[in-house]
């Protein structure tokens, strides 16, 4: 063996040590089990939720000082656990809570994440947050307004989204205020599907209107992905009430205004509970037929160069779809949870349901129109809010109400189209 | 009150007429050679893009759309018995219900990808708008669709009982050897009920698609109703798929109307399986 032998085996040696060593460093990633639902009647929102947490997890991962007071945004990974990248793990819930629940424990027990995010429908997210409650691993709703989720006594629970309590207060407040302008609120009908999301929403909007002395006047439930809606089309047609408040995934809603039209039916004032209402392509098909709907949101987009204009950008680029109050809401969500994780220093579980405790971020430091997420005992942001927005163009949402945050002014009666 | 009661007739007679339409094909291919197709709901399915790719490529209606998914679906028939369905055929029932199920998948996840995941719709009134008279009011996609329903499934029954086409098929459908005996191919007869089957069933995805949202999985949510209409009507009849699927949308409607919409499907499922019980061949069906 002469010295060129020696020095090419010492060269390689070298090599492969600092491959190694660079191996290391992108080897050290934070799992985040993601359970969405990317099949099945709801497998629009799951497709534009997997493109938001890409942008979240590239805002998270590389430096974005553009980003200012957003957490994790200017430094590249997780600056607490030396510069570790996140990884998202997304597993298809298939708008099945029993499928939910197995993703779940396979998340947990054969990917090792070091959280669960997740998973939408309210229903899926009952089932596979007691599979992480079961194994003591933190996990992180984003999106599902169900009141009961946040009263079952879990330890690892955390909802940052504001609720079907907040919403059913602002539907209150909202309607008090169109009857003080003048349009007839008296009679309500609720008209929902008969999963968690619709039975639970409904039942929370019925307490709270109840609780004011004006008890719904019709509740109409339907099963949910429908094939046809015209006997409940007609049941409200023949019972007219003044507002209807409507609690829908998005094949329904899509239905429910395609056979509106068709029937020729239009009440006064429809108020939409989000979900369906606010898919892109909810608006893309039928946004033309029911121009004047209202909405709930907690997502405005903001001055061009805030970073909320920012991000809505990133992901209009990553999806070729507007930036909608569901993604947002998720977003967020995932950016609390990055920021725990941060914070922990660690993927121990208990140091991460810790430092979900201790959050306390500031309006500032969001990119939703939340007053800012801390977590009470039952894990629910008691900071969480939100506004109406109206379907005026039947294109673009526009908020409405209340009248400090509103970029317009109410539009009644309902157009329709 | 009884006015609106007419409109939920009405009503529950157009939807009964499209539940007939997408089921004729289902039928027509147990009836011709005893395969389930759990992949018909997808055929629906891609009938309705088919539709829906016309109209944005070429801006046309219902009167282009609905013969090229015609078309387009014969095709797909065809190539689907020659790669797939002559294949399973021989093999244990297992591998038709399995080849037939894994070929929905693979036709619903195709479209995934293509076309992703968000729901689309044609244009409102595309066909025309709602037709009123003395307050009832009547869709006219629905209405296209409900008389479209009715010709297809005339013809197909003109089709396999007056034809030496439908007794050819008839015949491979009785006997497959004695048919090769008397010089019928009985592979040109299957895959010509398949081109026939598939076909229809592009038609009734096309003429749906002006009035139902279209979306990949839709095909899950059609295809359990046209699973119920054939086996209420008989297997393999295709007159006993239209009056099955009259009696289901009204039963539907009238339910959903009457007692909530919530109770609509189990009023329909218990109906159906005490019919059943009591006729397992169905309306129609033959033991």
């Amino acid at each position: 063996m002469n010295l060129k032998h020696v020095t090419g085996l010492l060269c390689a040696a070298a090599m492969s040590l600092v491959l190694a060593a660079g191996a290391q460093a992108e080897d050290k990633v934070v799992k985040i089990g993601v359970i969405l639902p990317m099949s099945g009647g709801t497998a629009s929102i799951g497709a534009h939720a997997k493109a938001a947490l890409e942008v979240a997890t590239d805002i998270v991962n590389n430096a974005h000082p553009e980003l200012g007071n957003l957490p994790l945004a200017k430094n590249a990974g997780l600056a607490g656990l030396g510069g570790a990248k996140i990884e998202v793990v997304i597993a298809d819930n298939q708008g099945n809570p029993a499928t939910g629940q197995n993703q779940a424990l396979r998340l947990i027990t054969e990917d090792k994440v070091a959280a669960v995010f997740g998973a939408y429908q309210s229903g899926i997210t009952l089932t596979s947050s007691a599979i992480a409650e079961k194994y003591g691993i933190p996990y992180l709703n984003s999106e599902s307004v169900a009141a009961n989720l946040t009263e079952r006594g879990f330890k690892w629970f955390f909802r940052t989204t504001p609720i079907a309590t907040d919403f059913a207060k602002a539907y209150v407040d909202f309607l008090a205020d169109m009857k003080a302008a003048g349009a007839k609120t008296d009679a309500i009908a609720l008209v929902h599907d008969n999963t968690e999301y619709g039975t639970s929403v409904a039942n929370t909007i019925a307490g709270a209107f109840k609780e004011k002395g004006q008890p719904v006047a019709l509740d109409v439930a339907y099963p949910v992905n429908a094939t046809d809606v015209q006997g409940q089309v007609l049941q409200l047609k023949d019972k007219k009430p003044d507002v209807i408040i409507m609690i829908s995934y998005t094949s329904d809603a899509i239905l429910f205004a395609k056979t509106m039209q068709s029937l020729d039916y239009k009440p006064a004032i429809l108020l939409a509970d989000d979900a369906g209402y606010s898919d892109p392509s909810f608006i893309k098909a039928v946004g033309k037929i029911s121009q004047g709907v209202f909405n709930r949101s907690s997502w405005a987009v903001g001055p061009s160069g805030s970073p909320s204009a920012i991000i809505a950008d990133m992901y209009k680029k990553k999806s070729g779809e507007e930036m909608d109050d569901t993604v947002g809401r998720q977003m967020q969500g995932f950016f609390v949870l990055a920021d725990a994780i941060d914070r922990a220093g660690s993927t121990d579980p208990a140091k991460i349901q810790a430092a979900l405790k201790a959050t306390d971020l500031k309006p500032e430091q969001l990119m939703m129109g939340y007053k800012g997420v801390k977590f009470d005992d039952k894990g629910q942001n008691v900071l969480a809010s939100g506004l109406i927005i109206q379907l005026q163009d039947g294109e673009n949402y526009t908020a409405v109400w209340p009248k400090a945050n509103a970029e317009k002014p109410p539009v009644l009666p309902y157009k329709g189209w | 009150m009884s006015f609106v009661l007419v409109q939920v007739i009405v009503g529950g007679l157009l939807l009964g007429a499209v539940y007939a339409l997408f089921s004729s094909g289902l039928t027509l291919v147990w009836g011709m050679m005893n395969i389930v197709n759990f992949a018909h709901g997808d055929f629906v399915m891609l009938g309705m893009y088919v539709a829906y790719v016309v109209y944005t490529l070429m801006g046309g209606g219902p009167i282009l759309g609905a013969p090229l998914a015609t078309l387009v679906l014969a095709t797909v028939g065809v190539v689907v018995y020659f790669a797939l369905i002559r294949g399973i055929m021989k093999g244990p029932m297992l591998a038709q219900i399995l080849g037939t199920f894994g070929l929905a998948l693979l036709l619903r996840y195709s479209v995934f990808w293509w076309f992703g995941a968000n729901f689309l719709s044609m244009p409102p009134n595309i066909v025309g708008g709602t037709y009123a008279f003395a307050g009832l009011r009547i869709e006219a996609s629905r209405l296209l669709a409900g008389v479209v329903a009715l010709l297809v499934t005339l013809g197909l029954h003109l089709l396999l009982t007056r034809t030496s086409l439908g007794s050819k098929m008839l015949a491979v459908a009785e006997d497959q050897t004695a048919a090769q005996l008397m010089g019928i191919r009985p592979d040109t007869m299957q895959a010509i009920a398949w081109a026939i089957a598939a076909g229809a069933t592009g038609l009734a995805g096309a003429l749906i698609a002006n009035f139902f949202y279209i979306v990949p999985t839709v095909g899950e949510t059609l295809g359990i109703v046209a699973f119920v209409t054939v086996s209420l009507g008989g297997f393999g009849s295709v007159p006993g798929a239209l009056v099955a699927g009259l009696l289901i949308g009204v039963i539907e409607s009238l339910s959903g109307y009457l007692i909530g919409a919530i109770y609509k499907d189990i009023v329909v499922y218990v109906l159906f399986l005490l019919f059943l019980s009591f006729r397992p061949q169905g309306l129609m069906g033959k033991m």
